[in-house]
């Protein structure tokens, strides 16, 4: 009866690829209701699309030309399902406005999006956690009240009047920073036809090329829409650091810690932290979707040529496909985003693994 | 000398619903001898050994005439100066295992922390300790047993682990929460003979909390015994069977269930008396 | 006045409701103690009768346009906040503006929850495929950006008010499904839906009348804790032009009609967005407070 319960075997991987296939499995019904959504959205347009190519005048021949050429006088099921198999190759559709494919403008406009959600997102973490982390170890203090009230305000902020104020203040006012856009146009010209492009993110491929006065006006562009998105995601990502690290640190084996002689530093920022990162890695991961989406509003007021703006012009010009297109593609980073968070909460947390 | 010392020694939550009095004026001293301490669920054991530690959380509050241990007080002392007693002079094996190992941490990470950090120990030497100290509370597979995390062990298993953790530094004073509750009565008796060496040999103070009063009466040398956070009598193990507390006595009349035994071992004990 | 306070905190209450009403007192003392959560509550108090007394309190009507005092400067004589490019007091656009706040969280708060509850308690009521394929519904919806998803529903709908608080209903009833879900899933099994049952009533009956009722309390807290939400994502399609109309005062929509003057008229765009704010910032302090009363484990140790 002395014998020791042998561990589980020593290959942890194996379980983490079933769930990952069975994560796939998820992700791919809910890419598909979300495809679903918009094509219902698409058919109930009030705008007839066939009228918007061939104009008011068109003969009803023509007209059903159109109509056979987009699919439209298919059963729904069938034009529902070439639009999934469609979407799976990469096909959006056709701008209106533009008349070029809906899915390559997005590739254009998406890097400006992920570089400016990035960096916000980099911020949001490096201030939110430690502020989190102070605000629970001294809870009740003066710095967990202002961490709390920050945070909150940041909650309640409208984030595109968040954006005038601070170009008001920061570039109208002080000067601090440049103003709308991602380059001053002398750079935007160097950007276009003298350096080349990698990844379509400007601080990226600025770096990349050795342009450091590219880089700079760059850094002088980004860094308050970015500061403010910032900010944003610092409200979230800060209430949770703080709400996570008070449950950890109520728990036995932090006593443990510290019955052992650890230091407080040590008691917090590995033995409590390595728990909160767990559950952090979600919300971290759903803020920077967040923030994908806070870049909406955010763009139209930096005149950021990203995914956001190309939304709201198409918007404008009623241009559906565009809009759909866009809507979908932030709905599948939306979900990707939490299927990697999840995968990634499984490698983490050792208890997830068996 | 005596090695430790409370006087008068009290504990308080200030909860939203009142103060709450864990403890509430406990005196002992410790020598290099085993202490039990027994007592029912809630009647403050675990409290009075954390006190010892300066390890209540807010909102509790540690209040005492007097706390010495090996002559310095550690009831004014800094927390740096607690840290450094903490682990490596005075080391506490926790209650409950499950709750009280680090869940995202391996065990190996955890046995070899204090050594790494604080003994400024290598990787191999630290492991090789760690190792040695699986091995002596009779974990077979200790390689194994490093490399896995707390889930993946039984009750009896962390237990042990707890107890090689808390030994490895070779405290003065060792302060055991139900040590030995959920282990079957081999291993049982086996950590108990380390414990007993160690008090012996290297003169080791030991406070033994359990629910157990027939375990502390054969194997401590003197028994405090609480009730509502005092403590109602103290008295030398061997004379515990014929106390004379009315709350003493009414332990012993119920108790093969008292608290509800926790490890199979009260069954088997009661099978070999 | 001391005789009721007795009644409402007897330890040993003498009945059902005497409890309950003793449960919300101390709930509402403990509210009290929170200073923040008094705060909001208070901005809360305040929107309501702002918004209840708007022409009572506004100092000029809120459309009436006078191209000789544009973008006056806050402080001037009559115009405590300043005016707009039209001429507008936005003092009074902003007190009138109040009410259509309260008008769109209103109706968002009276529909949303409402296409939730019916979807979670079916779901919880019924169990099997029927849960399941409405949970996976409701997590595709929760799959989705709210404001991106409201965005093409307006775009479709076409811009107005009424259209823009069914966008925000049809984004926002997923969490409310799932709450209702959870507590449904709790009393489905107890012993007097059982006994209800066995009295020959339906299924439609007993969700209506029994099922739904259990639910409200958790999802009128989760309504409050939403509403900062809902304010801020219908002010956000204001400001893009997809809510209301001009000339309405509109918050989010005065701020937009402001950002031409950003630099030289700051005001024009601050003050609205100053009142949205203010407004969302009560919201949330009032659902923080709530939710540290009402969930004990949250309370600060
Ligand atoms: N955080 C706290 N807030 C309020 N009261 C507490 C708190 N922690 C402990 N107590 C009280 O302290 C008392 C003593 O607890 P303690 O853990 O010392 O009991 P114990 O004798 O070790 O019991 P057991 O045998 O179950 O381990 C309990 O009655 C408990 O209610
Ligand atoms: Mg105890």
């Amino acid at each position: 009866m002395t014998s020791t319960p042998a561990p589980p075997p020593r290959n942890r991987l194996l379980p983490v690829v079933t769930q990952i296939l069975l994560g796939l499995g998820t992700l791919a019904i809910t890419l598909l209701g979300l495809l679903l959504i918009t094509f219902v959205i698409a058919r109930v347009v009030p705008t007839d699309p066939v009228l918007s190519i061939v104009g008011e005048r068109a003969t009803e021949a023509q007209i059903a030309a159109i109509r056979e050429k987009l699919g439209l006088d298919l059963p729904l099921w069938q034009q529902f399902f070439i639009y999934v198999w469609d979407a799976m190759r990469g096909d959006l559709g056709t701008s209106i406005k533009t008349g070029a494919p809906v899915a390559s403008e997005i590739a254009r406009y998406f890097p400006a999006t992920l570089e400016l959600a990035t960096l916000g997102t980099i911020f949001g973490t490096l201030v939110g956690v430690p502020a989190g982390v102070l605000a629970a170890t001294r809870p009740g203090s003066i710095a967990d009240q202002i961490v709390r009230v920050v945070g909150l305000m940041g909650y309640s902020m409208p984030v595109f009047w968040l954006g005038l104020i601070g170009l008001l203040v920061f570039y109208g006012q002080l000067d601090w920073v440049s103003g709308p856009g991602r380059l001053d146009p002398t750079y935007d010209m160097m950007m276009e036809f003298t350096l080349t492009s990698y990844t379509g993110m400007i601080l990226i491929d600025s770096a990349l090329n050795g342009a450091w006065d590219v880089f700079g006006n760059a850094v002088s562009h980004i860094i308050l829409p970015a500061g403010l998105l910032g900010y944003v995601s610092m409200a979230y990502i800060s209430r949770m650091t703080r709400s996570f690290m008070m449950n950890e640190l109520g728990q036995e084996y932090i006593t443990t810690a510290r019955v052992k002689g650890m230091p407080e530093w040590r008691v917090v920022w590995v033995h409590a932290m390595k728990n909160v990162a767990v559950p952090l890695i979600t919300v971290i991961a759903l803020s920077y979707a967040y923030l994908l989406e806070g870049s909406v509003l955010t763009e139209t007021i930096f005149a950021w040529p990203g995914l956001g703006s190309y939304i709201t012009d198409a918007l404008f010009s009623a241009d559906m496909p565009a809009v759909l297109g866009g809507t979908v593609v932030v709905g599948v980073v939306f979900v990707t985003l939490n299927m990697a968070s999840d995968i990634l909460y499984r490698l983490v947390d050792p208890r997830a693994r068996t | 000398m005596s090695l430790l010392e409370v006087r008068n020694l009290r504990v308080t939550f200030d909860t939203e619903t009142g103060l709450v009095q864990a403890v509430r004026g406990v005196s002992f001293s410790l020598g290099h001898e085993r202490l039990g301490i027994v007592g029912e669920s809630g009647s403050g054991k675990t409290m009075t050994g954390r006190a010892v530690l300066r390890l209540i959380r807010p909102p509790g509050r540690i209040e005492a005439d007097a706390m010495t241990f090996d002559g310095q007080d550690i009831l004014h002392a800094s927390e740096r100066e607690m840290r450094a007693l903490r682990g490596k002079r005075i080391g506490m094996v926790m209650q409950d295992p499950k709750y009280s190992l680090n869940p995202v941490m391996t065990v190996g990470r955890q046995l070899t922390e204090g050594l790494r950090l604080r003994d400024g120990l290598g990787r191999a030497d630290a492991t090789a300790k760690a190792i040695a100290a699986l091995e002596a509370v009779q974990i077979r597979d200790p390689g194994r047993v490093m490399d896995a995390y707390p889930h993946e062990l039984s009750g009896g298993m962390g237990q042990r682990v707890m107890i090689a953790m808390m030994l490895i530094p070779e405290p003065e004073l060792l302060i055991a929460d139900e040590p030995t509750s959920a282990l079957d009565v081999t291993v049982q008796a086996e950590v108990l003979s380390i414990l007993d060496r160690l008090v012996r040999d290297r003169g080791m103070g030991l406070i033994f909390i359990s629910h157990d009063l027939r375990l502390v009466a054969r194997f401590c040398d003197r028994v405090l015994v609480m009730h509502k956070g005092l403590v109602v009598e103290e008295i030398a193990a061997s004379r515990l069977l014929d106390a004379k507390h009315p709350y003493t006595k009414g332990l012993l009349n119920c108790l093969p269930r008292i608290g509800g035994p926790r490890g199979p071992l009260p069954v088997l004990d009661r099978a070999g008396i | 006045m001391t005789a009721l306070r007795a009644w409402l905190s007897d330890p040993n209450p003498a009945s059902r409701r005497q409890a309950r009403l003793g449960q919300a007192w101390l709930a509402w003392q403990r509210i009290q103690r929170n200073r923040l959560a008094m705060a909001g509550l208070i901005i809360v108090a305040i929107l309501l009768l702002v918004a209840a007394f708007a022409p009572l309190i506004a100092p000029h009507d809120p459309l009436t346009q006078d191209l000789t005092r544009r973008l006056l400067p806050p402080g001037t004589p009559g115009n405590l906040l300043g005016t707009d490019d039209f001429g507008r007091d936005i003092l009074s656009r902003i007190i009138y503006g109040a009410r259509i706040t309260l008008y769109i969280i209103a109706l968002v708060a009276v529909t949303a929850p409402v296409l939730g509850l019916l979807i979670g308690t079916v779901a919880g009521y019924f169990g099997g495929w029927i849960d399941a394929i409405l949970m996976r519904v409701t997590d595709i919806f929760l799959a989705f950006p709210r404001l991106i998803l409201a965005l093409a529903l307006v775009a479709v709908l076409g811009p107005g008010i009424e259209n823009a608080v069914l966008a925000i209903a049809l984004t926002a009833w997923p969490p409310y499904a799932r709450v209702a879900r959870a507590e449904t899933l709790t009393v489905r099994s107890s012993d007097y839906i059982a006994a209800i049952r066995l009295q020959g009533a339906g299924a439609p009956r007993i969700i209506a009348g029994h099922v739904v009722p259990m639910c409200l309390p958790s999802v009128i807290i989760r309504v409050t804790l939403d509403m900062a939400g809902v304010i801020l994502i219908a002010a956000g399609l204001g400001f893009l032009g997809l809510g209301v109309l001009p000339p309405t005062p509109e918050w989010g929509l005065m701020i937009s009609s402001g950002r031409k003057y950003l630099f030289e008229q700051w005001w024009v765009a601050t003050m609205p967005g100053l009142a949205i704010f203010i407004v969302s910032l009560g919201f949330n302090l009032l659902g923080d407070g709530l939710r540290d009363v009402l969930d004990p484990r949250s309370a600060s140790r």
